[in-house]
């Protein structure tokens, strides 16, 4: 970037053929990525999926084994850190302990002989609301207060490119979403491109134009937030971002634009353009808020799915929500959120019930049968401690 | 006292921190004694003694209390060259000590963290002259630069050195010697602030447009400003009062006497105590001055 000057725009970020291998481990491989210029790009994935090295080697703190990265369409692989025009959000803030919060925000503006840097400082101390705190030193602050520092310290460049690194994790509910909020206003306003790397699936779909689900250093799909949770593509993502209720069953025929298979005696349809593959043994699933609970049997109907019956063993009312667990047989747990349009819930525990959904609602994953789980893992502990009591149960009835 | 501690049972709360404060006292008394008998009481000798006169007709280091403050003109008048050798060498030796331990220091305590063995290795050998007397060691460097060794002919040959020149008893060797020999006090305290350095703070720096050398200007260096603040007192206090390395025994001449030489040479040969305590006195408060300048100009106060 040109001394003493901004960005005129965004950039877009190329990553090509990008490995990465420490000692040990491969943390990326093979990843080919492009962000458009000006677009707000999160990337999701657990811990030790490979999404802040990526971050790290685009910001030139580590080199890639192979590979190249281009920055607005120019090749910044070998180009030292300080020279790139990106900034970084640090998850642990790096904030530097001997300055104050104003020496700390005109840091990098005073190193590319920006005029009037301290004044810019201010502006950006503003705009995260804690320019009457621009004198004291960053441990005189609270950890909220570092991180949105921290942010304005990045944001003062006007890079173009901002990586945030899981910036408003130890923020409260209310800042968070403020943050959010500016941070799209500032995105919108400069028209930057952020890169956005996080663990926390709401944040990444309420902020983000696109993202991209990352699992054991490769992208596994990516898109905008509501084609990823409508129809996920593999398992991972699907019980990553939100729940899924997934089976498992051979395609038998198929039926107009849909096809059918069979889960456990049950003929199911799935939409034709929603699976990712139409033959053989195949992983379907749906949503748990697109089921509709019933406490007699449905009608049989053209264009909707029927399981049942099956008995509920477990209940939680968590407000806007109920969140029913129902078993049936030969085909496990099945979850289903219900809006709480009445008092209490509508089916009570130990109830007999029938889930029904429409056809448009299902999807089928690509994912090969023998690497997925027959049922949806769900790893929460709420039904990690379901399915204990149900062993249990099941263990003294045995007695 | 003591028991005070244990025994009372009424207002627990109220009486918690005066309790506490109670154990403190008296688990400080012991150092407070020592310090007492043993830095208070020489320190009141010494300034009574540098005011003391001889005795009329009396033998060589007889003295009697007075009140002779001429001890301190004499002195002054006297040894004013070995106080400007003893801070100039001082000095000196501990910007060439700095210079070469802060490297020795960041390579130890940054570069070799993720090989512990190395680091550990590295530390002993730092550490490592310690296990030998400071007299042998200062010996063995005489014998090193003495007049027919290798090293003064090859520095003779390359003309560094005059064909009838010498390397011992120079002011260069002394201040070799005093570098040499308080080395490790230097490095050591800055390799502990060094080894505690975060290095995402190096990243930041490098994120924020700081080339590597600017990086260590505007980060590195204030933040282990502590570390070099306490190497450099370690380093010149000691070296400003020292005797040995500066002594014609050692790896100094008459021409490099300074003035831990004069203390020693009125105390002991010339049994000149009067003169010796006022020079000492005159030393210490010079020191104290400086350091306390020193100090606070490097803005690290919470030191002292």
């Amino acid at each position: 970037m040109a001394a003493g000057a901004f960005a005129e725009a965004g950039a877009d970020l190329e990553l090509v053929g990008l490995h990465k291998r420490f000692p040990g481990f491969t943390a990326i491989e093979d990843l080919d990525l492009t962000i458009p210029a000006g677009s707000f790009f999160a990337l999701l994935g657990p811990s030790g999926c490979g999404k802040t090295t990526t971050l790290r080697l685009v910001a030139g703190l580590e080199q890639p084994t192979s590979g190249r990265i281009l920055i607005g369409g120019k090749d910044v692989t070998s180009v030292k850190s300080f020279k790139r025009p990106v900034n970084t959000v640090f998850q642990s803030y790096a904030l530097f302990p001997h300055m104050t919060v104003l020496e700390n925000v005109s840091f990098g503006l005073k190193r590319r002989g920006i005029a009037d840097a301290t004044g810019k400082a201010h502006e950006a101390l503003r705009l995260v609301e804690l320019d009457h705190l621009s004198a004291r030193k960053p441990q005189q602050l609270s950890g909220g207060q570092q991180q949105r520092v921290a942010l304005a310290r990045a944001v003062v460049n006007r890079p173009a490119l901002l990586l945030l690194d899981e910036p408003l994790g130890a923020l409260d509910l209310k800042l968070r979403r403020q943050m959010q909020l500016e941070l799209k206003a500032i995105q919108n306003e400069v028209g930057l491109t952020f890169l956005h790397v996080t663990h926390d699936q709401e944040e990444a779909m309420t902020m983000a134009d696109t993202v991209a689900v990352m699992n054991k250093g490769q992208i596994e799909q990516m898109g905008a937030p509501e084609e990823l949770y409508e129809l996920p593509k593999t398992a991972f993502v699907a019980n990553f971002l939100g729940q899924s209720n997934l089976f498992t069953g051979d395609v038998t025929n198929s039926k107009g634009d849909s096809i059918v298979v069979d889960i456990a005696g049950v003929k199911i349809e799935v939409p034709k353009d929603r699976a990712q593959r139409h033959t053989g043994e195949i992983t379907i699933g749906v949503r748990p808020e697109k089921l509709m609970l019933h406490t007699e049997a449905p009608k049989k109907a053209p264009g909707v799915n029927i399981l049942g019956p099956g008995r509920v063993t477990d209940v939680s009312f968590s407000g806007v929500s109920t969140q029913y667990q129902i078993a049936v047989p030969g085909i496990g747990l099945i979850t289903v959120f219900a809006q709480n349009m009445v008092f209490g819930p509508v089916v009570n525990l130990g109830a007999e019930a029938w889930v029904s959904w429409t056809v448009d609602h299902g999807f089928g994953l690509l994912d090969e049968p023998e690497h997925t789980p027959k049922f949806s893992a769900d790893t929460d502990t709420a039904t990690i401690a379901l399915q204990t009591r149900h062993e249990l149960l099941a263990e003294i009835e045995e007695a | 006292m003591a028991f005070a501690a244990f025994g009372s049972t009424a207002g627990p709360v109220e009486q918690a921190p005066r309790r506490r404060s109670w154990v403190a006292l008296v688990l400080l008394l012991p150092g407070l004694a020592y310090l007492a008998l043993f830095f208070l009481t020489p320190l009141v000798s010494l300034v009574l003694t540098s005011f003391q006169e001889p005795v009329e007709f009396g033998d060589v280091g007889q003295f009697q209390q007075a009140f002779k403050i001429e001890n301190y003109a004499t002195v002054i008048e006297a040894y004013w060259p070995h106080f400007l050798r003893a801070f100039g060498y001082a000095i000196v030796a501990t910007i060439a000590a700095l210079l070469i331990g802060y490297p020795l220091a960041y390579f130890i305590g940054v570069k070799c963290r993720s090989k512990p063995l190395l680091q550990a290795m590295l530390l002993t050998l730092v550490i490592a002259p310690f296990f030998i007397s400071f007299l042998l060691r200062t010996l063995a460097w005489k014998q090193l630069m003495a007049d027919d060794t290798p090293l003064v002919q090859a520095l003779k040959s390359l003309s560094v050195l005059p064909a009838d020149g010498h390397l011992t008893g120079t002011a260069f060797s002394v201040i070799f010697g005093l570098t040499y020999n308080f080395l490790p006090f230097m490095t050591l305290p800055i390799y502990t602030t060094l080894e505690r350095l975060d290095t995402r703070y190096l990243e930041a720096g490098a994120d924020l447009y700081a080339s590597p050398a600017t990086t260590f200007w505007k980060v590195t260096l204030p933040l282990s400003l502590p570390g070099i603040v306490s190497g450099t007192l370690l380093t010149f206090i000691p070296a400003s009062g020292d005797y040995i390395n500066a002594s014609s025994s050692f790896l100094g001449s008459a021409q490099t006497q300074m003035v831990g030489n004069a203390i020693e040479a009125n105390f002991l040969g010339l049994l000149n105590y009067p003169e010796a305590a006022a020079l000492s006195v005159i030393l210490m408060g010079l020191i104290l001055v400086i350091v306390g300048i020193y100090v606070r100009r490097t803005g690290t106060e919470d030191l002292l």
